[in-house]
């Protein structure tokens, strides 16, 4: 079914035109900005899923605190944007003009220096990659080597994502505390707040989304990619073949917090604001949902997922908010007792032979309906 | 920052803040012991623990206003009741779960998180549908109120006092169970080899529903415990999983005493540090302290020796 040294098989590439189809065209025709908006914000979480999907679905490690990966990605974003936002003019009538206004409130008459180079884009930019990217080698590096792994690393990095919240609520001299970092204006002067700049950074989420499922597609089709496998199901044997396996986790590791950062940084630019709530636990746990609900071997599956979970919750939120929490608490017993590899495990199971025996008859190999009908259950 | 106080004063902060944090190391002793039960002799994760002992701690509080409203002579004895009623429900609700959901998933630990992360989410919004999401406080007798004058500056709350006691008591129950019962025999033989558990007569199926709703009643007894000294909302109790969770970790996940000298130490840092920063800063740096202590050594404080 793999082939080799090949970013993607044939349905695989139908898959992702599918997909492109359905967030490139299908999806903005149809939807008005406010929901297309929406769906930009619920997208910033499919790059957390499709990160799990890596180190989870194929390295087998399970990392409950994705949120802080997308936290930090989040807030160096929205540290460039808050700066950007309280200028000396913006921000006269504050006792010390040219600081972000929480800063003001809390007494703070300087800009401290960890925020001083956030006046920058590119280091902005380097700082979402590195930052996480760097935090999770340094987790990854502690606890793999010494062959933390499986619940242990779920409970650790768990009480990381827990530290750092209370952490930036503390703090909220320095981070905004509760409220996170609200009213981010412009990016280099755009202002990113009307309807035609929330389109154009919509579609710049999904340029990145494709991106980094062109490095997921490329690392699951590499060796690297099945040696993650191999890890996963006999960690001894790859480790007497000789492979150093702490170094493939960590590995997977930091692409999936890269990919989370990734994620925040973009969720901090559509929606505007930051705060500690997508930092914690229970967030964080929520992310891992996406995945496992598109199922944690598939890349799409992580995105269709995300899309399918999001959907459910804002529309059972809207009319029956007290349903929502037996829903997902549901949600998560059944995905993991009764379908454990979620849609993509359905539709491979069940939708995909149908289809097939469908289409061969009149014309083999040609599948273009299935793009459809693969757009069909994100809808 | 000790500059401001004279040598008794600062005597004084430390046994009332000492006294303040073995009132911490109680609750947490008395969660983590159930939990102890539950990963360190199972091996399985359970999110919602919390949840088991937010029950019983909802439960105290129906004993509480029932005994109030019709038995009002009983009221200042109602607590042993309700904790005996709680010790039902939380390890009844236990069995239960292990019999719906765990025992399917004894070989894939992981998705065990993931299903009581969601059993955990369900029980909040039903105590929030039951209860309201308000937090209730329990009323407490006469006799727990006030507190004992030990010396000028020093005074210690009775209510403390007692549920130190009682976590002494369940502990040395719970040792008593494992350690020395048949029952618990046959729990540690069904802990390191399944197998040759199951060969020589012991149903370890049974062990396991038995084993696991222990763990559940022992939480629930622990909410019993937590309505004197807190308030109980329906989210409480995933405030303390992540504490309950490391505490068991850092002990040392199959040790008992190692659990307790955790539950001891962490509480301990917290509530002296407490006093010298803010709340929040204190439980940061005693969080970062353990998770850096974990990385260099994995196995925690007291770690069991098995051969694998």
């Amino acid at each position: 079914m793999i082939e080799n040294t090949r970013f993607a098989s044939r349905s695989e590439l139908v898959g992702i035109a599918a997909l492109a189809l359905l967030l490139v065209v299908v999806l903005p025709l149809t939807l008005d900005v406010f929901r297309l908006n929406l769906v930009g914000k619920y997208l910033t979480y499919a790059f957390v899923a499709l990160g799990l999907v890596l180190c989870w679905g194929y390295g087998g490690i399970l990392s409950l605190g994705q949120g802080v990966f997308f936290g930090l990605g989040g807030y160096c974003m929205a540290m460039f944007l808050k700066l950007e936002a309280s200028s000396p003019e913006n921000t006269k009538i504050q006792s010390t003009p040219g600081i972000p206004d929480f800063m003001d409130w809390n007494q703070i008459t300087e800009l401290p220096l960890f925020w001083q180079p956030f006046h920058s884009l590119t280091f902005t930019i380097a700082a979402i990659i590195l930052v996480p990217g760097v935090f999770a080698f340094i987790i990854g590096a502690a606890m793999f080597k010494r062959r933390v792994g499986g619940t242990y690393f779920a409970i650790i990095t768990q009480a990381i994502a827990a530290i750092l919240t209370i952490l930036i609520v503390g703090q909220q001299g320095y981070t905004g505390g509760i409220n996170g970092m609200t009213d981010l204006r412009t990016l280099k002067g755009w202002d990113i707040r009307p309807d035609h700049a929330k389109v154009v950074l919509y579609f710049v989420c999904v340029a990145c989304l494709f991106g980094c499922i062109f490095v997921a597609q490329l690392i699951r089709h590499s060796k690297l990619g099945r040696i993650l496998v191999a890890m996963r199901d006999k960690e001894d044997r790859v480790r007497f073949s000789g492979y150093s396996v702490a170094n493939f986790k960590i590995f997977a590791f930091c692409v999936a917090a890269v990919f989370a950062a990734i994620g925040g940084a973009m969720f901090a630019l559509q929606v505007g604001f930051m705060s500690p709530s997508f930092v914690g636990i229970v967030p964080s746990i929520e992310m891992v949902i996406y995945a496992a609900v598109g199922g944690r071997l598939s890349i799409l599956g992580a995105v269709y997922g995300t899309l399918l979970v999001n959907f459910a919750k804002t529309s059972f939120s809207e009319s029956f908010p007290e349903l929502w929490l037996f829903g997902l608490g549901g949600l998560f017993i059944a995905v993991v007792l009764a379908f454990p590899n979620g849609v993509a495990g359905l539709w491979s199971d069940y939708v995909q032979p149908r289809l097939v025996r469908l289409v061969t008859p009149r014309k083999a190999g040609w599948s273009a309906p299935n793009a459809v009908a693969e757009g069909a259950p994100a809808e | 920052m000790f500059g401001d106080y004279t040598l008794s004063q600062l005597g004084s902060i430390f046994v009332m803040q000492g006294f303040a944090g073995l009132i911490l190391f109680s609750v947490y002793v008395l969660m983590a012991l159930g939990l102890a039960i539950i990963f360190g002799q199972m091996g399985v994760i359970n999110m919602a623990h919390g949840e088991f002992m937010i029950l019983g701690a909802y439960v105290t509080y129906l004993t509480a206003s029932f005994v109030q409203s019709h038995l009002p002579a009983l009221f200042s004895v109602y607590f042993f009741v309700a904790m005996a009623l709680a010790f039902v429900a939380s390890g009844a609700l236990g069995m239960l779960t292990e019999w719906a959901l765990i025992r399917h998933l004894y070989r894939r630990p992981l998705d065990t998180l993931l299903a009581t992360w969601g059993l955990s989410l369900i029980l909040q919004q039903a105590f929030r549908s039951i209860f309201g999401a308000r937090e209730v406080g329990v009323e407490l007798p006469q006799w727990m109120l006030g507190s004992l004058p030990i010396t000028d500056t020093i005074e210690v709350p009775i209510n403390g006092i007692f549920v130190m006691g009682l976590t002494v008591l369940i502990t040395v129950a719970v040792a008593y169970i494992i350690f020395r019962s048949r029952w618990g025999r046959q729990v540690r033989a069904v802990v390191q080899n399944r197998v040759m558990a199951g060969a020589v007569g012991i149903n370890t199926e049974r062990v396991d529903r038995l084993t696991f709703g222990l763990g559940c009643g022992i939480a629930g007894v622990a909410g019993s415990a937590f309505t004197m000294v807190g308030s109980t909302g329906p989210t409480s109790g995933q405030l303390y999983i992540v504490d309950t969770f490391l505490v068991v970790v850092f002990g040392g996940a199959a040790s008992l005493l190692g659990t307790i000298a955790s539950a001891f130490s962490i509480s301990q840092t917290q509530s002296t540090l407490e006093f010298f920063m803010s709340g929040s800063m204190a439980k940061v740096i005693t969080l970062l302290t353990i998770v850096a202590i974990l990385m260099l050594r994995p196995q925690g404080l007291f770690a069991l020796k098995v051969r694998k």
